[in-house]
């Protein structure tokens, strides 16, 4: 192991070349590449790479990057793409399609404002337009988690108990452009951590169409699948975690990462860079005698109802950070959120950082301000940091 | 010793697969211009291993729903504007490990022409070890007839009811275009040509294009049974020239055909998409001309 000084789009294409190099007695490694701020630099670090079996394809488009991958997984490939923001849109069709063919991959979005207007900081909308593509997805905290968790993904992602793809998320900027000091595994434990690639659906010489009409019993078969996936991976990636504590030595944060919640009344939920200045505030508001608590939620889908549900079991006053908007509702998280929340507690949701809005800890401070004094909620709220 | 394939490959021998590539149960419609072309390429393919991919187009559908599957070859289904990005990544793994699979796209026009054109420029660009097969029949017949930029001037579809006013791509020079090592035009009137220039592009590296002219009698309102005839006249008439492009500089005319107006006129008078009313003749015989000229100056 080395510590090295990486910036999460880095950390992310480092994991993969060590996942991409684990299968090397397999069928090796492929992927599509585009290039979109702010990712770039992630596929650039990839290009650079010479895979001992290995191909990175420049492609003309996210749309074809995410077809490249799946026709890689397909054969047998590992492989992963990066995207952000309006790529990921124009991605969306061969996202389904890569999901819905159970095609075990991973991809990384360095979280970006969708436009117009041409906004390149950081905002959750392009990955939860993505809400029900089938993915898995994960929004991560720091640079270390980005690299750890891009390496559990395919260890969860491919397991036979699971097949579905597996989206890490990083914040625009905030993580993806700023260098922190990570632990890089040796390529022996991510081989020791990683098995080879064992795709059942794999396309060899057997005349078989993959991916042809389905009436409506064998599609409702095939999503009842598709959920009951979905519906282990809770299980399957605790065995994963533990699996990685065993190789790397280091444990990964599960669905949900709480903090100071034991006998908290209030609690902020939010996801990625967020939580880090919540936590802040939180030891603020501790010193002042308040029993504060953060709610970090790391993964996003499969949604981690139970435990929510029992973190959130004592609080009476509960604030739902949403740095993204569906206009015409509320923040996105807010309303799956609230379905897991005690009856009596009184929530209410802020959308903050819009547009990538540098989010400080007097911001967060309002909030908690706000949310004392609240007799009843209110429709969502807009907090503007700009 | 290798048995050459009994009447120019037109029979069953010992060298065909066992198992045609397009199978009973497919649901493709009687004189279908595409079934005549899969049944070509199941000949040229002999004991060849190939992996298809067919992007959203009546050649994923006649596969039939799951768990069948029509076809004598592993199949990947795309999205519709994706088959060469699909293919590129099996081709790509094909190589790094080493396999023999030929990788084909089989696509039609709309596919091809039109939602696929970026998606196969660029695998075109970086000469993936991809064999395009587009099989035209100039319509978006899967949906119920609609013009796409492969229908040609005059023609009345759901979408154009008075008649195209555009003329159609050239395809062919498009994808000669990109320098890739083979593009070919091929008639399914002439199948000992059709079959030596698949022959010839299932053993190339790198990207080949492959186009077919392919009659849709439910979209062309023609009979099902004068499919190949229509063909021959489009080629006699000069409408479909049947060459080949090596490295997009090195043209061959394949056949040269009698340019007559009797097969210009029995081409446009036996379908019912052509009404008098919506082409001119003498205006098509202009294009044609014109066409003609450009082809017989890349002609070395």
């Amino acid at each position: 192991m080395s510590m090295e000084l990486l910036s999460a789009n880095h950390a992310a294409a480092t994991a993969t070349i060590l996942a991409g190099e684990a299968n090397r007695d397999a069928r090796g490694f492929g992927c599509g590449v585009y290039p979109i701020t702010p990712q770039t630099e992630c596929i650039e670090k990839l290009c650079r790479h010479e895979f001992t079996k290995g191909e990175v394809v420049r492609v003309e488009s996210e749309h074809s990057a995410m077809a490249v991958c799946m026709g890689f997984v397909l054969s047998g490939a590992r492989s992963f793409t990066a995207s952000a923001s309006n790529g990921l849109a124009y991605m969306v069709e061969n996202v389904y399609n890569v999901a819905l063919y159970r095609v075990p991959m991973v991809m990384m979005a360095a979280n970006r404002t969708l436009g117009p207007p041409w906004n390149i900081w950081v905002d959750h909308g392009d990955a939860l337009l993505l809400r029900d593509s089938g993915w898995i997805q994960f929004f991560c905290e720091d640079n270390q988690e980005v690299l750890d968790t891009t390496l559990l993904a395919y260890r969860l992602a491919e397991d036979h108990r699971i097949l579905l793809p597996v989206l890490v998320n990083q914040d625009a900027f905030v993580l993806s452009h700023t260098m922190m000091q990570t632990d890089v595994p040796d390529q022996a434990l991510v081989d020791a951590f990683l098995p080879d690639l064992d795709l059942p659906h794999r396309i060899t010489d057997v005349p078989v169409t993959i991916g042809g009409l389905d009436f409506p019993h064998e599609t409702e078969v095939h999503r009842r699948q598709h959920a009951e996936a979905m519906d282990r991976v809770p299980d399957v990636l605790a065995e994963c975690e533990d699996a990685f504590e065993d190789i790397f030595g280091r444990r990964l944060p599960g669905p949900i990462v709480p903090y100071r919640m034991e006998d908290a009344e209030m609690c902020l939920i939010s996801m990625g860079t967020t939580a880090s200045t919540v936590r802040e505030v939180v030891d603020r508001e501790r010193e002042k005698g308040r029993r504060v608590g953060s709610l970090r939620l790391r993964m996003f889908r499969p949604f981690p109802i139970a435990p929510m549900q029992q973190a959130l079991a004592q609080c009476t006053r509960i604030g739902v950070l949403d740095r993204n908007i569906s206009l015409g509702l509320g923040g996105i998280t807010w309303p799956e959120i609230m379905a897991t929340v005690p009856r009596d507690a009184l929530v209410q949701n802020y959308m903050i950082g819009l547009g990538g809005g540098d989010i400080r800890p007097q911001d967060i401070q309002g909030i908690v301000d706000d949310l004392w004094k609240r007799e009843q909620s209110e429709s969502p709220k807009i907090v503007e940091v700009g | 010793m290798t048995l050459e394939p009994a009447l120019g490959g037109m029979a069953q021998t010992d060298q065909d697969r066992c198992d045609p590539l397009l199978r009973a149960g497919n649901t493709n419609c009687g004189g279908c211009g595409m079934s005549v072309g899969l049944n070509l390429l199941s000949h040229a393919l002999e004991t060849r291993k190939i992996q298809m991919v067919i992007p959203a187009c009546c050649g994923i559908v006649t596969a039939g729903p799951y768990p069948w599957s029509a076809y004598g070859a592993p199949v990947v289904a795309s999205t519709f504007a994706s088959a060469a990005a699909v293919a590129t990544g099996l081709a790509c793994a094909a190589r790094i490990n080493g396999d023999p699979t030929r990788v084909i796209c089989w696509a039609g026009d709309g596919g091809t022409y039109d939602i696929g054109m970026a998606t196969l420029s660029a695998a075109a660009e970086r000469n993936e070890d991809i064999l395009y097969i587009c099989y035209d029949n100039e319509i978006y017949g899967n949906t119920g007839g609609q013009r796409s930029s492969a229908t040609p001037l005059g023609a009345r579809t759901s979408t154009t009811p008075r008649g195209k006013t555009q003329q159609k791509k050239d395809i062919l020079a498009i994808m000669a275009a990109h320098r890739i090592p083979y593009a070919a035009s091929l008639s399914l009137g002439h199948p000992e040509d059709a079959m030596r220039k698949m022959n010839k592009a299932l053993d190339m590296t790198g990207f080949r294009f492959l186009h077919i002219l392919a009659p849709c009698p439910t979209g062309w309102k023609s009979e099902p049974a004068e499919g190949i005839e229509l063909v021959r006249n489009a080629v006699q008439s000069g409408l479909y020239p049947i060459l080949e492009i090596e490295d997009g500089i090195r043209y061959t005319l394949n056949i040269e055909p009698s340019m007559s107006d009797e097969d210009l006129q029995n081409y446009f008078e036996k379908q019912g998409r052509f009404r008098k009313e919506n082409y001119d003749l003498a205006v098509i015989r202009k294009h044609i001309d014109e066409h003609w000229q450009l082809i017989r100056s890349r002609i070395r």
